[in-house]
């Protein structure tokens, strides 16, 4: 059983007691101006605490999580991998925290010149021809590199091209991202191998076919086999292939999408680079392309010239995705990472992933069916059909009373009742015994006692909640 | 699951039945537990004019979300309130109280071109 | 390594149990003449040796603490209080994920729902979503929602003084739909809103620090059957009133300045908040309150159908992994101010940036040009003003913004920013290097 703090803790406007504040400011040292009449606000609704009641709240309210740091969290797609302590000192540094976007190239190298070795880096374990770091996540890198494709078409007169082919295992960010950039997307069904299927590709190729989008591995943690073909084929038919990068960690060191010809990609550095996940970001989606589509990439990438660093627009770009230059404090850390692997490092994680993911999956397989008889790379996909009457959800629920993270569930869609389970390379094989214990037990438990998954978890602050009261008639805000 | 004698449907599920001179419109019993506690749904204005297999709106579960398909062509001259304040109702009575708009048929042969009850059955599994 | 626990004897032990002979073997899916030998990449360093690569680039850029720092321009130098990194920090908020498992993610769940609460009330709004990469962001994807919003309307109006990095990620963001932008200059209430317009966008204040109200156009807006936008700083709105009370639909901000350090542009927080009626439409993660099985208070995700993982193609957006511990930051960073500290940091940049303004516009040569501000004001300079930015660099003042960085034919114009950071002595000695800079 793990120790959550299982005290109700209150709202900061449940905790406000009118005239405390947090924070002691120095006294105005210069006259007072009036706020012209017809701008003055007179209501602010904002709690007033003091600063230990700020600070235990919130403490508090930490203990009520499960994280890396505290809880083995093998949620598949997601790469909960340990983020090393000494990337949030290197990120600490206030050469970058009191660094202002604006100041100037010429007053910024030392950020322009981990930028540029970071693009540089990236651009070498992907096999690509250069990088874009501007995309703050893997959805916005892919958006970026439709955007891209999109760029490409156009400048070869191709218009009417609106169709991206997406395969029935992939995220839900890649049919999204194509909509936003204006393709319309025709779904790919997975063979019976797990890999996509190659007839039904074929038949998809169609003058209109702007291109596909890949994830590599793909969800269900297989190496698609006939990536080279596939690449081939949809360049034959004139279109453009786009990588997923979500699941490099399986690959760092070991192969490179470029090679295959993947012709644009998006890396999470929040996954593959260790930078921790935030309760939900940020991340950074670095994004790389070859010879054909680099000019396209978004905008500003650093530049090294004799003279030093520079901040320039690529000749086509399709602009800017954001604000000034990514989510740079998140660069530092994966810098940080890359710098501690190096070659060497990055082919230790890809096998160790690889290792950790089959090893883990030979303990449970035989009591959790696994679709796909094959090896895996980082992560697979089980299904939680153990007992009649009890669903993935309730293996998941009771993982929890198990000091466990539940994997990530219900997908990819293509396999129902799936369990996604991503152990990486940071964990050791102790956590992963108890781990295939845990999930053997609960399988137990699940024909002897099903009313014990059912109800679970029995051991967090709260039972399962009620999520059709939630979205019926939606609270978004405290109402007091 | 309940199929509605006096209606017809549409693979998608969705069913046109008589009422009057107007046609309700809804989704079927077996639609409706497939998609669990119905947390939303968004529905046309009065005076829209819907062609048959046109989108008319969207029904929400927690986890999922399905578009709304017209069985027949016709203008929408009334919905549902009840419903859209209360969406169990389709759970709770997808046939009465949980009907979603009312529309004037525009072509009346249109119906009798839709899944008659024993072809929606067949169609769902069910003999 | 040390973050790969495993000893080569347990690696032996693994393979054993997978059936395997070698790891290579595990990799045997892909095509042989694509493995590769290795990466040309310098081999790993120690965690010293890392650190110290890392410092020594960074100490090679010029910070805001060092110089008296007036330079804005849409990220800004603010003081962050101890206890906010502090309690972000925590490894229980830095490494957990999105909070798919309600029940082990109460901590990160009731901490959105608190943030929004508050950014809710600040903005005037009945709804802010668990965040967007970045101000420019969450401005980009409200211009999409409204376009939506507003079925057969294909124009959006934006002001001439918007940011420039905003407006450029507008353009890429709508690049593939037919949207036609229009931009307009000075007031908002006499933009020319039509029933083509499906949204006007409203800078408030906008890049040259102008403050118009809001109120007026959110009502044309209305009346024409368009929609309100608002671009807002959030600290301004705990001085004046709030976009929502001025009838905005949408509002977005960045919330850099609340809590989240300058960071050379990243991670930032892209704010956005709309009303009851359009949250359907509102792209982003959103936390609502609800009880657990025994009618205990719980905090879930939800609304999810309009996002990517459910919805997919027709999703209101693509986004998924978002600035979740730069919301946090600004939620603690709220809390710990609250009502009083934010008054008085909102207060205190007001009435600094105003000194500032009268001192400077006293100097022959220099001519204040916004006439309403909050802590930001333009400034005609007697000459370039990129030369006395640059002069004045080499004597430890950063005076403000040139904008011919962005406009190169407004070669004489300089945007200043003041924040509570700034002491009376620091604005008094820009005032005097900026007049010597004038001769
Ligand atoms: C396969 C895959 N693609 C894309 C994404 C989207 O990445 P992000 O959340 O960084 O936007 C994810 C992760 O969430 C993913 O697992």
């Amino acid at each position: 059983m793990n120790t959550m703090n299982m005290r109700d803790e209150p709202l900061v406007y449940e905790l406000s007691r009118v005239g405390r504040t947090g924070c002691s400011l120095p006294k105005s040292d210069v006259p007072e101006y009036q706020v012209p009449g017809d701008l003055v606000r007179e209501e602010l609704d904002l709690p007033e605490l003091d600063e230990l009641t700020v600070v235990r709240h919130f403490t508090r309210l930490s203990q009520k999580n499960f994280s890396i740091d505290t809880e083995f969290y093998p949620l598949g797609s997601c790469t909960m991998k340990y983020n090393p302590k000494v990337n949030e000192v290197a990120a600490s540094n206030p050469g970058w925290k009191n660094l202002h976007p604006l100041v100037g190239d010429e007053y910024a190298q030392g950020a322009l010149e981990l930028i540029w070795r970071l693009q540089e880096g990236l651009r070498e374990v992907g096999g690509f021809a250069a990088a874009s770091l501007q995309p703050a996540a893997g959805a916005h890198g892919e958006f970026s590199g439709v955007l891209m494709i999109r760029a490409a078409l156009r400048e070869r007169g191709d218009r009417a091209r609106k169709k991206m082919l997406i395969p029935d295992s992939a995220h839900g960010t890649n049919p999204a991202s194509c909509t936003m950039a204006g393709f319309v997307t025709q779904t790919v069904p997975s063979g019976q191998d797990g890999n996509i299927d190659m007839a039904a590709l074929r038949a998809a190729l169609d003058e209109t076919v702007a291109g596909i989008m890949i994830t590599n591995p793909n969800t269900l943690g297989l190496f698609e086999r006939n990536i080279e073909e596939i690449c081939r084929l949809v360049h034959e038919a004139g279109g453009y292939v786009y990588g997923d990068g979500a699941n490099m960690n399986a690959l760092t060191g070991v192969f490179r999408p470029g090679s295959s010809g993947v012709d644009v990609m998006h890396f999470n550095l929040h996954k593959t680079f260790s930078t921790p996940h935030g309760g939900g970001g940020p991340g950074a989606g670095m994004v790389a392309a070859n010879e054909t589509l680099a000019s396209y990439l978004p905008g500003p990438i650093a530049v090294r010239h004799k003279s030093g660093y520079t901040l320039e627009m690529p000749p086509k770009s399709i602009g800017r995705m954001k604000a000034f230059y990514g989510n740079f404090g998140v660069l530092v850390r994966a810098y940080s990472y890359l710098l501690m692997t190096g070659a060497n490092g990055l082919r230790r994680v890809a096998e160790n992933a690889v290792l950790n993911a089959n090893y883990l999956k030979s303990l449970v397989e035989g009591v959790y069916p696994v679709p796909y008889k094959r090896n895996c790379m980082h992560e697979f996909v089980a299904k939680g059909t153990v007992a009649a009457g009890v669903h993935t959800l309730d293996i998941a629920k009771r993982l929890i009373d198990y000091g466990f993270h539940p994997p990530t569930i219900y997908f990819p869609l293509i396999v129902q009742e799936a369990l996604m389970i991503e152990p990486t390379e940071t964990e050791s094989k102790d956590t992963l015994d108890l781990y295939a214990d845990a999930l053997k037990r609960i399988a137990g438990e699940a024909a002897s006692q099903p009313e014990l998954l059912h109800d679970a978890p029995h051991g967090a602050p709260v039972g399962r909640l009620d999520e059709v009261m939630a979205a019926r008639c939606p609270i978004l805000c405290y109402r007091g | 699951m309940a199929i509605d004698k006096n209606a017809r449907y549409l693979e998608s599920h969705e069913y046109a039945k008589p009422s009057g001179e107007h046609m309700i419109f809804g989704i079927s019993d077996h639609a409706q537990a497939e998609l669990g506690d119905v947390v939303f749904v968004e529905l046309p204005a009065v005076g829209k004019t819907l062609s048959k297999g046109a989108m008319f709106g969207t029904i929400e579960s927690v986890k999922a979300a399905s578009d709304l398909y017209a069985p027949v062509s016709g203008t929408v001259v009334e919905v549902n309130e009840a419903v859209k304040n209360d969406p169990s109702l389709v759970n709770k009575d997808c046939y009465g109280a949980g009907w979603l708009i009312k529309v004037a048929p525009i072509n009346a042969s249109e119906f009798s071109g839709l899944l008659d009850p024993a072809a929606y059955g067949k169609a769902i599994g069910e003999e | 390594m040390p973050f790969v626990p495993n000893t080569d004897a347990e690696r032996a032990e693994m393979l054993r149990a997978v059936g395997a002979s070698s790891v290579e073997e595990l990799f045997s899916d892909i095509p042989e003449h694509l493995h590769i030998k290795g990466l040309d990449l310098p081999d790993g360093i120690s965690e010293i040796e890392a650190l110290n690569e890392v410092d020594s680039l960074a100490e090679r850029n010029v910070q805001t603490k060092k110089m008296d720092w007036f330079l804005g321009a849409g990220a800004y130098y603010d003081y962050i209080p101890a206890a906010v990194p502090a309690l972000a920090g925590r490894g229980e908020f830095l490494t957990a994920y999105t909070p798919y498992q309600p029940e082990v993610s109460q901590g990160t769940l009731q901490a959105i729902f608190e943030y929004q609460s508050m950014a809710a009330k600040l903005l005037g709004m009945s709804v802010v979503n668990a965040s967007h990469y970045d101000g420019a962001t969450a401005l980009a994807e409200a211009v999409l929602m409204a376009w939506k919003a507003r079925d057969g309307r294909n124009r959006i109006l934006l002001p001439r003084e918007l940011h420039p990095e905003y407006a450029q990620v507008i353009e890429t963001y709508c690049t593939s739909f037919d949207i036609e932008f229009v931009r307009y200059g000075g007031a908002p209430e006499n933009a020319p809103i039509d029933d083509k317009t499906a949204a006007i966008v409203i800078a408030y204040p906008n890049f040259s620090g102008e403050i118009y109200p809001v109120k007026k156009a959110a009502d044309r807006a209305h009346e024409a059957g368009a929609l309100c936008i608002v671009q807002a700083d959030p600290l301004m709105c705990a001085l004046m009133k709030s976009p929502g009370e001025q009838g905005a639909d949408i509002v977005t901000a960045e919330g850099q300045s609340l809590g989240n350090p300058l960071n050379f542009g990243g991670p930032y927080l892209g704010i956005m908040g709309t009303t009851d009626a359009l949250v359907r439409r509102m792209p982003g993660r959103i936390v609502g309150e609800t009880k657990d099985k025994n009618g205990k208070r719980g905090f879930v995700l939800t609304l999810s159908t309009r996002e990517q993982h459910i919805r997919r193609e027709k999703a209101v957006s693509n986004i998924c992994s978002n600035q979740g511990l730069s919301m946090l930051q600004t939620c603690i960073y709220l809390a710990t101010l609250g009502k009083q500290g934010l008054r008085e940091i909102a207060r205190q940049s007001y009435d600094k940036a105003h000194y500032a303004a009268e001192l400077i516009g006293g100097i022959p040569g220099y001519s204040v040009r916004s006439s309403q501000f909050f802590r930001e004001f333009l400034v005609e300079t007697p000459r370039a003003a990129a030369q006395i930015v640059r002069a004045l660099g080499q004597r430890g003042i950063v005076p403000g913004f040139a904008l011919s960085r962005y406009y190169p034919d407004r070669r004489n114009e300089l945007l200043i920013c003041v924040t509570e950071m700034n002491t009376r002595t620091q604005i008094e000695r820009l005032a005097a290097a900026l007049r010597e800079a004038s001769r």
